[in-house]
């Protein structure tokens, strides 16, 4: 893509960029951080994840704040438009995640006084590995402007999805045979939601990547601009 | 079948080319069309619809072929000499380049506005009666609800139905250009060029001016030349992107502002570097 004419132009999308990648990292961190603490009943990293939010919340506001700005400035068209559209869309999927990183924080305080289990959360790490790959590659795709990474990142999140039924099916037979395990088998069930909700945005960013660089709705697998969805 | 004053546009049977839209959707065609100032090609083989009573939209930078794409419509490129065109251009299924076409009858029915308001210096009334005075006699009372409407229609009506008999030129820029925009629709033309139409007024007026456009494409076609490209994005239903003479890329305006297919197109109305 050609430079602007106006190079200030260009640097202010590249603030917006940056900001949105900045941010990205800080939530990739974020999910680890909490999924860490759970693993190992960690409450003091569980609490640096609590704290760690409200950067991002800031975050988010700062790149509205930007985006704002250069549409009211610059009337960005074409490309740029779709980047600006695109950047304050996943700043929202972004800062959801980050919600969702701080409610895993929240179970894993809960629960950190209670002895490891014995699977030692397999199911929860499996999925946490999927989804955070996903969330790393979108923001890579989102970096290197590759619509067939974020084409990649969306079709991953069906096996996030199976995974999730999975687990609950799994729950559903411990928590009858296991009653006294329900407050642990509680706390993965909701772990295990957040994980999946966590999916859907990494899958969220990927659609608006596909948007920015190619201009093609293709959320809802695309359906409801081509009218199939009727 | 040719323009001919004899020949009412709206009543000809003449045949449209086999790969035609239907007649009703489509105001211009240009097929072919290349224009020469001299040795210079100005144009070069543009291809072109325009449909009816929407509003289409030129755009492209200085030097691009607009104007003078703009200006074949109503053949104002006569007027220069040493201009020479290839190719062809159908109003309404109608050769407008066929030597026994009555030009004063195409720019009746193709009116044009430009980018300064250019009022007669003659009363506000006068500079609207002008056209139907030299298209014949029409009793007063016709004439004064022709003026009437068309004051109406260009949005002037209220605000100088007190003050016919005043000079035109004492009226704003804006109210100036909405003047000759109802002397253009007085005399009922199908098409309205309007070439930069706003470029010469403040943001208020070229407010009223874009608000206008978008009543007038009701009943007309309306093909628009504006180097403001967000009003281009405001005004218009389709977009065309000239270049170097070419046309490079048409399309309804909001996939040329969102997702051009074109990168020229792209690099054009993002402001980059081509």
């Amino acid at each position: 893509m050609n430079r602007h004419i106006s190079e200030q132009f260009d640097t202010e999308l590249d603030s917006a960029r940056s900001l949105l990648l900045e941010m990205g990292g800080l939530v990739e961190q974020q999910l680890q951080q909490a999924c860490l603490s759970l693993y190992n009943h960690d409450s003091e990293l569980a609490d640096e994840v609590k704290g760690g939010d409200k950067r991002i919340n800031r975050m988010e506001v700062d790149i509205d704040d930007l985006c704002v700005q250069i549409i009211a400035r610059r009337q960005p068209a074409a490309t740029d438009l779709r980047t600006l559209i695109s950047i304050m869309k996943a700043s929202t999927d972004l800062e959801r995640v980050g919600d969702e990183a701080q409610r895993i924080a929240k179970m894993a305080r809960g629960v950190a006084d209670l002895e490891l289990p014995v699977d030692q959360y397999r199911d929860i790490r499996t999925m946490a590995d999927q989804v955070i790959g996903m969330l790393a590659s979108a923001l890579d795709a989102f970096a290197r402007l590759s619509a067939d990474s974020a084409v990649s990142v969306i079709a991953a999140d069906q096996a996030v999805d199976d995974a999730y039924d999975a687990i609950i099916r799994e729950l559903g037979d411990e928590m009858k045979a296991q009653p006294e395990q329900t407050e642990r088998s509680l706390t993965v069930l909701w772990v295990a939601r957040a994980l999946e909700r966590c999916g859907d945005h990494a899958k969220n960013l990927s659609e608006y990547i596909v948007y920015l660089i190619e201009g093609q709705d293709v959320r809802h697998g695309g359906r409801i601009k081509d009218g199939s969805d009727q | 079948m040719v323009l001919k004053a004899s020949d009412p546009l709206n009543n000809s049977t003449n045949a449209t080319p086999a790969h035609a839209q239907p007649a009703l959707e489509r105001s211009l065609l240009v097929e072919d069309l290349s224009l020469y100032y001299g040795d210079q090609q100005a144009l070069i083989d543009v291809n072109l619809d325009i449909p009816q009573k929407q509003v289409t939209a030129f755009i492209g930078p200085s030097g691009c072929g607009k104007s003078t794409l703009l200006r074949c419509f109503n053949r104002m490129n006569d007027l220069i000499d040493g201009v020479r065109t290839t190719g062809r251009i159908l109003l309404e299924g109608h050769e407008i380049f066929a030597p026994e076409v009555d030009v004063a009858q195409l720019r009746r029915r193709v009116g044009m506005v430009f980018q300064r308001p250019n009022p007669f210096p003659k009363s506000i009334y006068e500079n609207v009666a002008y056209g139907l005075r030299i298209q014949g006699t029409h009793p007063k009372t016709e004439t004064d609800e022709i003026v009437e409407w068309a004051l109406r229609s260009a949005a002037l009506w209220d605000e100088v139905k007190d003050r016919l008999k005043e000079s035109a030129l004492g009226l704003s820029g804006g109210q100036q250009q909405r003047l000759v925009i109802a002397r253009a629709v007085a005399v009922k033309p199908s098409v309205l060029l309007l070439d930069e139409p706003a470029s010469a007024l403040d943001p208020i007026s070229t407010l009223k001016i874009e608000e206008l456009i978008h009543q007038l494409k009701s009943d007309y076609t309306i093909v628009i030349v504006t180097h403001n490209m967000q009003q281009a994005a405001r005004v218009s239903d389709n977009t065309a992107f000239l270049y170097l003479g070419e046309l490079i890329e048409v399309g309804k305006t909001q996939d040329v502002f969102t997702n051009p297919s074109q990168s020229r197109t792209e690099d054009y109305i993002t402001g980059r570097y081509g």
